[in-house]
């Protein structure tokens, strides 16, 4: 019986790994394809589309445009989740539940009508579309991501650690900058990291709100109206070393709390 | 968590107001700004419930809606069937120490680009893609099979993507569930078989609620999925208010129903809420 269920499983597993990995499977192995359509059989291995890639600048500046909105939304979206997590860790402050609700709420809609009412706000306000338009929109289903893991992980005993500086007379900046910041290093690592990959990777906010210069994923949503092409599989892939890279990363400054 | 004080009450607010004032001015207000929009006119900008009653009234928009909830319904359900024996294998018979690689490499594919895992689906699926050209080289179909833009496609797209979220949350919920449990019903007599579906399935049910609830949300406000592999042979709720948007610049329609749209999840949310008795952490 307990072989029978063991042998089983493993042909579910393995079953279920095939289809998870499938799709990536066929996107890296035909990125290689040395002729013009990415379908069997497979003609490569050939670097020809990467080079195509490289040599596209729409795609390296659209690639250069995601890392920015990624980095400057993440850090945005990192300092006013750490300084509101700070805030309402240490402090009583009135309707503390209600505001901490407020912050997170974002997370419970989805990334199409926050796009859809920034796009109504900013076409009212006269604002044009642009690449600050969908970093805005980044900050805002970034923040309460930043907020919920960092005010999740300030502990008592950093409490009594910044008690302590302020017990020597350390003035609440001091406090903010060599001693809460320090401490909640991981949990600030993590939370940028984690919104990184979720910006980087957002489509329908930057598919609205920007016009000409966009982002990655929306230069890559206009290069399939070619329909199927090794070129795609070829920036897909390059998108998916990125991220690999993003989350080793987020693993890496989480394990370091790991031993604490 | 203990709070402090004896500071002033400037400083918190200043903490709290950057954060508060983003959310306010960049979410809230824009919220309300779509729920004018919804009801203005088109033409002319005049106070009107036409783009609610051209909802209720088109059939065409309807179906849209009707198509979302089917396709929506549909993933839930195939997602938390194939996930739950595959969480219970990497938790139950996979030995402790592969247990976090193993974990790692079956959602190693979920940070490929979101765009980027649709379109390889449409590689596989295609009319001369893997599937179809296996299937005709081994001789098993004469034609080609219509496996992209229909159903099966956006859903087997979705699928993909809510297995690999769903093994996370289920896999979490089994190994957070105390041994003694087990113990306790194998000291009474139970049999695996038995200690299953009266001990560890019931206990696991809430978060597997949690999970099928997350995924009815992410889903039913998809718009990549839909539009790259079913195509416009039918429409979703999410490719109805873009629709709007790109072809005809109607702005009121497209805030209209994404209004709906998002009263359709608020409900389900308050559903789900009464029912499991979620209650916010």
């Amino acid at each position: 019986m307990r072989q029978i269920v063991r042998i089983a499983s493993w042909i579910y597993a393995v079953t279920v790994y095939g289809f998870i990995f499938l799709p990536v499977i066929v996107l890296v192995l035909f990125s290689l394809q040395a002729t013009s359509f990415p379908i069997p059989p497979f003609t490569g291995p050939s670097l020809r589309w990467y080079d195509a890639v490289l040599s596209d600048t729409r795609l390296t500046s659209a690639l250069v445009n995601s890392l920015i909105v990624a980095i400057l939304s993440s850090a945005a979206a990192v300092t006013l989740g750490f300084l509101s997590a700070w805030g309402f860790a240490r402090f009583t402050l009135p309707s503390s539940a209600l505001l901490r609700g407020l912050i997170t709420l974002p997370l419970t809609v989805s990334y199409l009508i926050i796009g859809m009412g920034l796009l109504v706000l900013f076409n009212w306000a006269g604002l044009p579309k642009s690449l600050l338009a969908a970093g805005i929109g980044h900050v805002v289903i970034n923040l309460p991501l930043c907020f919920a893991i960092i005010y999740s992980q300030m502990g008592d005993h950093q409490i009594n650690i910044e008690r302590a500086a302020r017990d020597l007379g350390a003035p609440e900046w001091k406090v903010l900058l060599l001693i809460t910041v320090p401490v909640m290093a991981p949990a600030i690592f993590a939370s940028f990291f984690l919104s990184m990959t979720f910006s980087w990777d957002e489509f329908v906010i930057s598919f609205l709100l920007t016009r000409f210069d966009t982002t990655l994923p929306v230069e890559i949503w206009n290069l399939l109206r070619s329909g199927l092409n090794p070129k795609t599989n070829a920036v897909g892939s390059l998108v998916f070393a990125v991220s690999i890279v993003l989350v080793v990363l987020f693993e890496l400054t989480l394990l370091r709390r790991k031993p604490a | 968590m203990s709070t402090v004080n004896n500071s002033g009450r400037a400083l918190p607010w200043a903490l709290v107001t950057p954060a508060l004032g983003w959310t306010l001015l960049f979410f809230v207000l824009p919220f309300i700004a779509m729920g004018f929009s919804s009801l203005t006119a088109h033409e002319g900008g005049g106070f009107t419930f036409a783009n609610y009653s051209q909802f209720f009234t088109d059939p065409s928009y309807w179906r849209a809606m009707v198509n979302s909830l089917q396709v929506t319904a549909i993933v839930t359900v195939v997602s938390v069937l194939l996930a739950y024996p595959f969480a219970w294998i990497l938790a139950e018979q996979v030995p402790e120490r592969w247990q976090r690689l193993a974990l790692m490499v079956a959602v190693l594919p979920f940070w490929t680009s979101y765009v980027v895992r649709s379109y390889s689906w449409l590689l596989v699926l295609a009319q001369n893609g893997v599937i179809n050209r296996t299937l005709t080289g081994l001789g098993l179909t004469a034609e080609p099979l219509q496996l992209a833009n229909t159903r099966f496609a956006t859903v087997t797209g979705f699928v993909h993507f809510f297995v690999m979220l769903l093994t996370l949350t289920i896999f979490a919920n089994l190994k957070q569930l105390s041994p003694s449990y087990r113990k306790a019903a194998a000291d009474l007599g139970a049999g695996p078989v038995r200690t299953f579906l009266h001990v560890v399935l019931p206990l696991t049910l809430p978060g597997i609620m949690v999970g099928a609830f997350l995924t009815f949300v992410l889903c039913i406000g998809d718009y990549i999925t839909p539009q790259i592999l079913g195509g416009n042979n039918e429409l979703l709720m999410p490719q109805l208010v873009m629709m709007q948007i790109g072809r005809r610049g109607d702005f009121p329609l497209a805030s209209a129903l994404s209004i709906i749209l998002m009263a359709v999840v608020t409900v389900a949310y308050l559903a789900c809420a009464r029912w499991l008795k979620i209650e916010r952490a």
